[in-house]
């Protein structure tokens, strides 16, 4: 048991890598949240009525809504009148060339380990970068524009795509859907634009890159994907925050439209900052993330490796609307010290030959509590749905929870639907069998929890998969249980 | 609106509720108009609206009044091969002079028992029904296995029930089994009269060390009856506590069954069948919780669901921070017959302690198409195929029932449900 102890603590003291942040100028909304914060924000961002109407209409109905307490998180209620619901670095000119993008911006990029710069990539991942409540540069899109492909920050597409962005703009979020959604649509600052046209399959990796520099300020950002019929994109998605001792807020909105046949892989990595080891500071990420296979033989498959926040409450889900549309969610979530991770999926069965596939791996380790929450629905007319769900959670330490939340709810009788879950911790005898052909029991922890972990890694696009397995690695390097 | 005023119409039952047991009738009014009636969209009630059905069904919210039952209503309602001791109620109120004097177990009304901390073990904070029933039950009755008694013969308790003034019906059960003792169980209500009334029912069941309590029920009841129950028990050191339910009709049922395993090497076994028609409504909440180490349960319900009928199943388990070396197994299988069936399930862990086995499957499908083609191919029609292969599907369960007597009589009546339905 000492050891046990000793080597939670060696886990427990380790550090947050990318909790740094850089002072820049910044053009910042006044702290606070009414309607004309939100006329300031559309007016920041030149944005048309249409916008400022929906937003405020979003706004309106928000104030009707009452904050969501049925998930398995504790935390203090945030005050959304001490927020700043915008700030932006001040020298920033979003420009179309790259190099007129301010070096120092660049930098904090380089930092994380994002290179912006088109010619050093070695492999072809469009980037867009967003800072805080903007978007700094948006890499490749003269090779992108080429095929027909729209990848730009939200306000430009707003400005350049307004005809895009008002048919499919809470089309899968409707602005009313919850209490953040509700939130995220009257004062999302930034975010990413993603069109495919018909019949074209992206060459690259699309991906957006999330950063919180500022205190105080809260991220909404939005994402909408359309992949018209024929298409197909892969996406990924990457965050990180700097240390704080006070909790800050990320509500997000993600949408995803796919077409007939066409294809929307969406992957996540989520490393913002989680506190520390007292549980204090950290992201509270709250997240909501939904796709619609509107058209027959889609395809939309969530990817998601969970290391970072402090408080996660994020459900990825598929409309399957079209028939034979499929939808996937793989998804890896690790809780260590003080977080909690409340965080599942929905698949609503429709269309009729429709399947689902859910593998969800959770750990957790130290005083963290880990709950997964999904619901799999047929409705009456979805014929010969099928669904296999599998949820799995692993326990390190005595002091962390592991909880599952299933909820299965069938109207059809030609619906197949399976679910099965185990929690456990790792075998001794497995533990044992490393031991013996002389691996030490620290690397045979990480051995079998990449081991354990590998059906959703493999999901991952290859470079998003060494970078997960080291972050698995190391948010649960020495945590023997 | 339409809780409130339903909890009116309970409130005047509260002020009428009888004198005896006032602290233990005193806290669960409290806690009772503290909870209130489930609202709709109350997670612990979300597909079963208990309310609402209430309101529909039931228009005088007052105790049913005790009726005369007859030995031959009594001999005509015990099933064939019955061999046990048998006690009679009738809408909740314990009838001594049908009922068997059982060698060795006392029996007694709860009145005569006003010192018994009722609600100790069927908490009134869990669940708005428990308090109610706390805080207004009429009587009940009083169950004692002493130490060391192997009850060979089940003991039938056998209800009946029909709206007769009021149509409430509250029984309260207490059930204490002494060390090393072993006792069986079998819960039957029989519903006189095709009138609507509301059955809200807790038994709690105190057992001892290394005993072994096995509880059957079958509830084939009226097409009109609206029940919730509740039965909990407290599982200690070296004990078993088996539990069977069979519903085959009513009009809403919600099963409450708790079970905690508070002493170590104890097991808690849950079964069930819900083979459903028409438009019953059955919701099973299982709730077992390890509080001690080195504790397992298992747990296993079946549905088959026709018509336009509904299951509900949500079973938790609930592993505490020192419960470790926990084995807790937990599976749901259902069979949708129909297009208007419907399905609810939600088996959920929550687990707080590290070096446990916790595994829960659920599954909703069809026949295997396969078997179904095997048997064909042998000259089986498809009717009966399919029949034959729902027997077998419910089988599983019911060869947990120990009493062979009361296993075949289920067993006829699902092979009498099943042949008369496919």
């Amino acid at each position: 048991m000492s050891k046990d102890n000793s080597i939670l603590e060696e886990l427990t003291s380790k550090e947050y890598e990318h909790g740094w942040s850089v002072n820049y100028e910044a053009d910042e909304a006044p702290i606070g949240l009414n309607e004309d914060i939100i006329r300031w924000i559309s007016a920041k961002k030149e944005e048309p009525q249409w916008l400022l109407e929906w937003r405020l209409k979003a706004f309106r109905t928000w104030l009707t809504m009452t904050e969501p307490e049925w998930a398995n998180v504790h935390y203090p209620k945030i005050d959304l009148q001490a927020l700043r619901y915008y700030s932006a670095p001040k020298q920033i000119k979003k420009s179309k060339n790259l190099d007129e993008v301010d070096p120092e911006l660049i930098a904090i990029y380089e930092r994380l380990g994002i290179s912006l710069n088109e010619q050093k990539r070695l492999q072809g991942i469009a980037v867009d970068a967003v800072l805080d409540s903007v978007s700094v540069a948006t890499t490749f899109r003269g090779t992108l524009s080429k095929l027909g492909i729209v990848f730009c920050s939200f306000s430009e597409a707003v400005k350049e795509y307004p005809e895009l962005i008002q048919k499919y703009l809470g089309s899968v979020v409707p602005m009313t859907d919850n209490y953040y959604a509700a939130l995220n649509s009257a004062v999302f600052s930034d975010g990413s634009f993603c069109y495919i046209p018909k019949g074209v399959r992206c060459p690259m990796e699309l991906s957006t890159y999330f950063r919180i520099n500022a205190a105080n300020t809260g991220q909404f950002e939005r994402t909408l994907i359309v992949a018209d019929d024929e298409s197909y994109v892969s996406y990924l998605e990457g965050c990180t925050a700097p240390s704080r001792d006070e909790n800050q807020l990320h509500a997000a909105v993600v949408e995803i439209y796919a077409g007939t046949h066409a294809q929307v892989k969406y992957s996540t990595v989520q490393n913002w900052y989680p506190g520390d080891k007292e549980g204090k500071g950290g992201i509270y990420n709250f997240v909501t993330k939904r796709g619609i296979c509107a058209g027959d033989h889609s395809k939309i498959s969530w990817t998601q490796v969970e290391t970072g926040s402090a408080v996660t409450w994020k459900y990825p889900s598929c409309i399957l609307k079209g028939d034979y549309s499929i939808g996937e969610f793989y998804s890896v979530a690790v809780t260590n010290n003080y977080q909690q991770a409340d965080t599942g999926t929905k698949m609503i069965h429709i269309g009729k030959n429709t399947k689902s596939r859910i593998v969800s791996k959770g750990i957790s380790a130290g005083k963290s509590q880990n709950s997964y929450r999904g619901q799999v629905q047929v409705m009456k007319r979805a014929d010969n749905a099928r669904n296999f769900s599998q949820c799995d959670s692993l326990l390190m330490g005595d002091r962390c929870g592991a909880h599952t939340f299933p909820y299965i709810d069938i109207n059809n009788p030609s619906a197949k639907v399976e679910h099965e879950a185990t929690t456990s911790k790792i075998g001794e005898d497995q533990i044992f069998y490393c031991n013996q052909r002389g691996i030490a029991t620290e690397d045979a922890v990480a051995l079998i929890v990449n081991g354990y972990a590998k059906e959703v890694l493999n999901q991952l696009p290859m470079e998003f998969a060494v970078e997960a397995q080291k972050l698995l690695a190391l948010t649960l390097e020495g945590s023997v249980g | 609106m339409s809780t409130l005023t339903k909890q009116d119409s309970f409130s005047s039952l509260i002020e009428a509720a009888p004198k005896n047991f006032e602290s233990v009738r005193t806290l669960a009014k409290v806690s009772y108009l503290a909870q209130g009636l489930p609202a709709v969209k109350a997670e612990e009630y979300k597909f079963t609206n208990i309310s609402k059905k209430l309101e529909q069904k039931i228009t005088d919210f007052s105790p049913a009044l005790p009726f005369a039952v007859t030995a031959e209503h009594v001999k005509s309602a015990v099933y064939e091969g019955f061999d046990g001791d048998i006690l009679v109620f009738a809408n909740g109120n314990f009838l001594p002079e049908l009922s068997a004097k059982i060698e060795g177990i006392e029996v007694s009304l709860l009145s005569e028992k006003s010192e018994l901390a009722l609600g100790s073990i069927a908490k009134p904070g869990k669940d708005a029904f428990a308090a109610l029933n706390q805080a207004t039950f009429q009587d009940g009755i009083f169950i004692s296995v002493p130490k060391k008694a192997q009850v060979e013969k089940p003991i039938l308790l056998l209800s009946f029930d029909q709206a007769n003034g009021g149509q409430l019906i509250q029984p309260r059960v207490w059930i204490e089994v002494g060390d090393l003792s072993e006792v069986t169980f079998i819960d039957q209500s029989i519903s006189l009269g095709e009138s609507s009334y509301f059955v809200n029912e807790v038994v709690e069941v105190k057992g001892g060390v290394s005993s072994h309590v096995h509880y059957y029920r079958i509830q084939n009841e009226g097409k009109n009856v609206i029940e919730v129950s509740t039965i909990e028990a407290d599982i200690q050191k070296d004990s078993t506590f088996n539990s069977v339910n069979i519903s085959l009709s009513g009009d809403m049922v919600r099963n409450n069954l708790n079970l905690n395993l508070v002493g170590s090497n104890s097991e808690g076994n849950m079964y069930g069948i819900y083979l459903l028609n028409g438009k019953t409504h059955v919701d099973n909440h299982t709730n077992v919780d390890h509080t001690i180490p080195h504790a397992e349960s298992n747990e296993l319900y079946k549905g088959i669901l026709a018509d336009q009928s509904r299951g509900v199943f949500n079973g938790k388990i609930f592993v505490r921070q020192d419960a470790q070396k926990t084995n807790a197994f937990q599976q749901n299988n259902n069979i949708l017959l129909s297009e208007d069936a419907t399905v609810n399930t939600k088996p959920q862990l929550e687990i707080w302690a590290d070096d446990v086995k916790c595994s829960h499957g659920c599954t909703v499908g069809q026949l295997d198409e396969e078997a179904l083609f095997y048997l064909q191919a042998r000259g089986i029609d498809k009717l009966q195929a399919k029949g034959l292969l729902l027997h077998a599907f419910a089988g599983e369960v019911l060869e947990k029932i120990k009493t062979e007597s009361f296993r075949e009589y289920c067993d006829s009546l699902i092979q009498e449900r099943l042949g008369s339905k496919f």
